[in-house]
């Protein structure tokens, strides 16, 4: 490529820039945090070994304070003796620059390049001599502390609380080419300032020791480091821009913050979003939860839980790392993800309680000696929302009260146990009694109660038992020897019951955890069907966040809310949008998340290994509240689960599809064998007789043409019974046979079939049984007549010529049954329910089989249509096939009780409309003609 | 009944099969067979020609058959049978309705069918004649003056509601008769519904005059229509 792009070409001011720094001489600068921690000795060691390089070196001014390994280093440099300059009667002594400029060595040491000069030297500042030396085109070494840097100023000041007045403006640190980093832990500097090895002017002693706290230190070191690191970059962005390069150049840098529990966590986490910004460096923010995390007030794990929602926000990985040790926890997260800085923030514990447990910002600056550390103070009080350190005063004051009064029981009934002992038995060893109520207490109810029985047992014991008694005098040392045993014996034991109880509260929450996800998966493991699921779901999660849940899934229109608790419709839009980045992403999205963090819902995707099968959105009660790490970790468990049994209902649905989408199958199968069988023997039979006929007319006889002809016409009506059967079954399965009911006698109807079926039953031997007095019944007559006919025609075809055939008719309950006995071979047992299946046909060996199977479908169809029954089974002697159709008996119908008066030349009264349970009034009273009643009692009109 | 003299028969249907398999059977019979393939064709030649007998396929390219069995019923005074599809029994029930005298459901064969136009002509004939006192048909007598029923010489008694229907039914021997038009003509015209009064009392009817009431051989069930009484000497 000839030409390249603009971005990439080497900027003019760049290289200007460069040029410039080719001409001047080069500033390197052994920047320090703090005075003592080794700049001039660095310095030094640095010249020795450019001079031993050959390297043409002179001192301009370095202060040794007397040091003498410092002094040491001096030794073979050249030194330009320094002017003396007089100012109001006193002498000083100042770097001779005219001096330096005359002698132009290649590099001159230059220290404290924020020093003052006397009034009356040419420049007031050293670094203004500093910058002639450069200009000048000589090299110059000079060293820095931090807290000398303007920018720095007010910071300093602030953290330190001491106005530094000599300060060097940071365009003087920006020019520098090199910069290096003289650090030490503050540890180190403290015992060396304490071995003497720090100077300190004597008019300053004072004031320096204040600064000198470790506190100070390790925010000056880390500004000292910070800075350099921001050097780092800038020079490297410079280079780069030279070069034309083309950025970013990958910096291996990577920075934690460390949230707890104070309100400063929100900071934290913006000053880690600066630091990355500035560094374009990848950042975590982690909270570690200890077992002390469940006994939190809410408020304090909402503060949580939105400073970890802020940082998620603002671009973080965010981590909840649970152990009991946070340093340890903390700098193995650190070292796993190969952090550079570790971002704290300033402990607010009272200064007090270090003496027991060191804060954790010193535990990591002493631990965590590979990582730089920064520390965030605030300037907010420890606790900042009112309202929550209201909340937790309150919970203090509610709480405990039980655990006061016990306090008070104790320190009563040890007084009264100690009354007893004293007077009763004499005891000379009280105390210990005290002790036993302070120990109990401790254990029982935490320190602050057992401090509490301690001082009262204290007071209690030294007035009443104490020589002498009633007076709370102090008289020697060992009073207040036991003094200290009472409040030692109630911190340490009440320390202990605290952190026994703490645990106790994580293991009860851990189990309540548990029992919860056992009860939610025991709950959707009992639920069948998608509905049962999707609520056991949303009522699980609503209860257990006490607030709202529910189902969103995927439809044809969108993401639809399938459950709700409570039942919920419609989602505002920007709810329905985050519903719908949730299930498109895979990723949480709503309320308090990273994505559309002002929705009223919150939503949790639905995953499993197979893909997404919905969402679940959860509302919280109040406006202003969030989900704790807690609920949320419980929320994505139960999502889970949710997930993996709404997705077995829907491979169970899936099945049940597939399934019914394979008997359709089987059925259109089966229909298209029947039809091309069942329609075309018939026409083969008649195209074969016809053609015959036409051709071989004359050569046939009369007998054969008449069998011909016969057969034509057989086979006609057996095309013309399928073709009937097919409507009818399609009518069945369609929905479209709607019975048409009307009264009619069962009799009729067997009647009505046997004359159709004439033709075939005729040869038969044919016996009728049927109960006389049989009711009316309420049915379609031509349907139930058809279920007649199929079930005789069937019985003639599956038994013998000649075979008897018998119908009976009898009352059973509520049913008539009717029943068909042929005298066949029967049908196998097992095959007795599928007859009646469509296209069903029993195997029978060297038979022919006639059927289309599809005639007991069709009555099967037809009797459940009209609220009947048909079951097969075998003849009374084991042989032969029964059909029983069962027809339920509908009240009997209203019948006139003129039904036989006289006929209609009389009026008849009006009965239309005609109420149908009401007799109508006989004309003229007759009485009945004879057999009439024994003929058929049921159909007797009650009067 | 025997041979009757040579009619003019309009066959209205718009198969060509199934009017050339009426022309040449209706023609066996001696009968003179005119055709029409539409309704409009048909009330066309029924007014032209008077036939004596039309028989007339429901389903007509142009017109509801229901609605030119009206048209041709108002031109002419043609004895008319219908031909449906079995499970049309309101089909046929609406045509009896609307003065078809009889119907035969497709497939027929035609000796049914020549039995159907025998019968219609027969009662068409009669119409103007005296009606007669006596009914005899295969051991059944039925004295029209004096109520008086015997099967084989028994006397039968029968309440004077079943004599009615007996005497309504041999009136209209052959032909079908709708639950309706008994209801009518027995119980009046309040009770044309109240078809369980019908099934009751036919049952009744039944037990007194058929030998075999289960299966019966003169009072025919005609599925969800009605019934029709049935002369032994019918094929």
């Amino acid at each position: 490529m000839a030409e390249r792009d603009d971005k990439d070409r080497p900027s003019p001011e760049a290289l200007l820039e460069q040029v410039n720094r080719e001409h001047r001489g080069r500033l390197k600068i052994f920047l320090g945090a703090a005075p003592g921690v080794g700049k001039t000795y660095a310095m030094l060691r640095t010249a020795q070994f450019r001079r031993r390089e050959g390297v043409d070196i002179v001192a301009g001014v370095v202060e040794t304070h007397g040091r003498r390994e410092t002094e040491a280093f001096l030794r073979g440099l050249e030194s330009i003796p320094r002017q003396k300059i007089e100012y109001r009667g006193l002498h000083f002594e100042e770097m001779d620059l005219d001096a330096i400029l005359r002698r132009r060595p290649k590099l001159v040491l230059v220290d404290e390049l924020a020093h003052t000069n006397v009034p009356g030297s040419r420049h007031p500042k050293r670094h203004q001599d500093v910058t002639e030396l450069l200009d000048a085109g000589i090299d110059v070494y000079s060293t820095l502390n931090i807290q000398h840097l303007e920018s720095l100023n007010d910071v300093i000041a602030r953290i330190a609380g001491i106005q530094v007045r000599e300060t060097v403006p940071d365009s003087v640190l920006q020019k520098a080419d090199e910069i290096e980093v003289i650090d030490l832990p503050p540890q180190e500097l403290m015992q060396r300032l304490s071995e003497g090895k720090v100077y300190i002017p004597d008019q300053a002693r004072r004031a320096m020791q204040n600064f000198f706290s470790p506190g100070n230190l390790t925010a000056l070191r880390e500004l000292a480091l910070r800075y350099a690191a921001e050097r780092v970059d800038e020079q490297m962005l410079s280079y780069m821009r030279a070069h034309a390069i083309p950025g970013p150049w990958p910096t291996r840098e990577r920075i934690m913050v460390c949230i707890g529990t104070d309100a400063v966590a929100f900071r934290l986490v913006r000053t880690g979003k600066r630091a990355s910004e500035r560094r374009q460096a990848p950042w975590v923010v982690v909270y570690v939860e200890t077992s002390h995390h469940q006994t939190l007030p809410d408020e304090v794990k909402d503060q949580i839980s939105a400073a970890l929602r802020l940082a998620e926000q603002l671009g973080a990985e965010t981590a909840v790392l649970s152990g009991e040790d946070v340093i340890h926890e903390i700098l193995t997260a650190a070292r796993q993800r190969n952090v550079s800085q570790i971002i704290v923030g300033k402990s607010h514990r009272p200064a007090w309680t270090r003496l027991f447990r060191s804060t954790v910002t010193d535990a990591l600056l002493s631990r965590g000696q590979t990582f730089d550390v920064l520390v965030i103070t605030s300037d907010e009080t420890p606790t900042t929302p009112k309202s929550m350190a209201a909340a937790a005063a309150r919970r203090a004051t509610a709480v405990p009260w039980k655990d006061y009064l016990f306090a008070l029981e104790a320190a009563g009934a040890a007084l009264g146990v100690a009354f007893l002992g004293d007077t009763v038995f004499g005891f000379s060893n009280l105390v210990l009694i005290f002790m036993a109520a302070v120990l109990i207490t401790g254990i029982r109810g935490g320190l602050i109660p057992s401090l509490v029985v301690s001082l009262i047992s204290f007071l209690a014991y030294t007035y009443f038992f104490k020589e002498p008694r009633y007076t709370l005098l102090i008289y020697n040392s060992q009073e207040i020897f036991e003094f200290a045993a009472f409040l030692a014996a109630a911190v340490v034991t009440g320390h202990y019951a605290a952190g026994v109880r703490r645990r106790e509260q994580a293991t009860k929450q851990s189990a309540r955890r548990t029992a919860t996800l056992y009860d939610f998966s025991r709950k959707i493991a009992g639920a069948g069907v998608l509905d049962d699921v999707l609520w056991a779901v949303v009522h699980h999660v609503a209860s257990t966040i006490q607030g709202r849940a529910l189902v969103l899934m995927r439809k044809e229109a969108g993401m639809e809310i399938v459950a709700g608790y409570p039942p919920e419709d419609q989602l505002d839009t920007v709810s329905a949008a985050a519903a719908n980045w949730a299930w498109n992403h895979g990723k949480t999205a709503g309320r308090g998340s990273g994505t559309l963090p002002g929705a009223e819902w919150l939503f949790l995707p639905l995953r499993t290994a197979r893909g997404p099968v919905g969402v679940l959105g959860v509302a919280m009660q109040g406006p202003d509240k969030l989900l704790s790490p807690e609920q949320t970790r419980l929320l994505d468990a139960l999502a889970g689960q949710a997930a993996v049994a709404i997705e077995r209902t829907n491979l169970v649905s899936d099945y049940e599809q597939q399934r019914v989408l394979a008997e359709t199958e089987r059925l259109r199968a089966a229909l298209l064998s029947s039809i091309s069988h069942d329609l075309r023997t018939p026409l083969v039979a008649i195209t074969g007789s016809v053609t015959s006929l036409l051709s071989y007319w004359k050569t046939f006889d009369d007998n054969t043409r008449r069998e011909l002809l016969q057969t034509i016409v057989d086979e006609a009506e057996r095309l013309n019974r399928f073709v009937q059967n097919l409507l009818d079954m399609t009518r069945l399965g369609s929905g479209a046979l709607q019975p048409r009911l009307d009264w009619a006698e069962i009799q009729d109807i067997i009647g009505s079939a046997l004359e159709r079926l004439k033709k075939h039953i005729s040869k038969r031997p044919l016996d009728l049984d049927i109960e006389p007095g049989l009711p009316l019944l309420h049915l379609d007559f031509v349907l139930i007549t058809q279920v007649m006919i199929n079930i005789l025609d069937n019985a003639c075809k599956y038994s013998p010529a000649g075979s008897r055939i018998t119908i009976s008719a009898r009352s059973a309950g509520r049913r008539v049954m009717v029943a068909v006995t042929d005298d066949g071979p029967g049908i196998p047992e097992n095959e007795r329910e599928r007859v009646f299946d469509m296209f069903y046909r029993v195997k029978t060996t060297g038979q022919q089989t006639m059927g289309t199977g599809l005639g007991l479908a069709i009555c099967r169809g037809i009797v459940e249509a009209h609220g009947g029954t048909v079951s097969a089974s075998s003849g009374p002697l084991g042989r032969g096939t029964v059909i029983t159709i069962g027809l339920p008996i509908t009240d009997a119908p209203p019948l006139p009780a003129h039904l036989d008066d006289p006929p209609p030349d009389e009026p008849h009264p009006p009965a239309e409309p005609h109420p149908p349970a009401e007799p109508h009034p006989p004309a003229e009273p007759q009485p009945p003609a004879a057999g009439d009643g024994a003929a058929a009692p049921a159909l007797e009109p009650t009067r | 009944m025997g041979k009757l003299a040579k009619k003019t028969i309009l066959v209205v249907d718009d198969e060509p099969q199934i009017r050339k398999f009426l022309r040449i059977s209706l023609g066996a019979h001696h009968h003179t067979v005119i055709e029409a393939a539409t309704g409009g064709e048909a009330v066309a030649l029924a007014s032209q020609e008077a036939p004596d007998l039309i028989i007339l396929d429901l389903s007509l390219p142009d017109l509801d058959g229901h609605e030119a069995l009206s048209r041709l019923r108002e031109c002419c005074r043609a004895a008319i049978i219908v031909l449906t599809v079995r499970t049309g029994e309101a089909d046929k029930i609406e045509a009896l309705d609307r003065g078809a005298d009889d119907y035969v459901t497709k497939p027929f064969g035609i000796g049914e069918l020549m039995t159907r136009i025998e019968i219609a002509l027969q009662h068409r004939a009669a119409a103007g004649r005296a009606p007669s006192h006596e009914f005899r048909t295969a051991g059944l007598v039925v004295d029209l003056d004096s109520h008086r029923v015997t099967r084989d010489n028994h006397d039968i008694p029968l309440t004077p509601r079943e004599f009615e229907t007996l005497r309504l039914l041999v009136c209209h021997a052959g032909k079908v008769l709708t639950h309706q038009q008994i209801l009518r003509e027995i119980w009046g015209p309040a009770h044309i519904n109240e078809t369980q009064y019908l099934r009751v009392h036919i049952g009744k009817l039944r037990k007194k005059l058929e030998p075999e009431p289960a299966r019966p051989r003169f009072i025919i069930t005609e599925p969800a229509v009605g019934y029709r009484f049935k002369p032994a000497d019918e094929a």
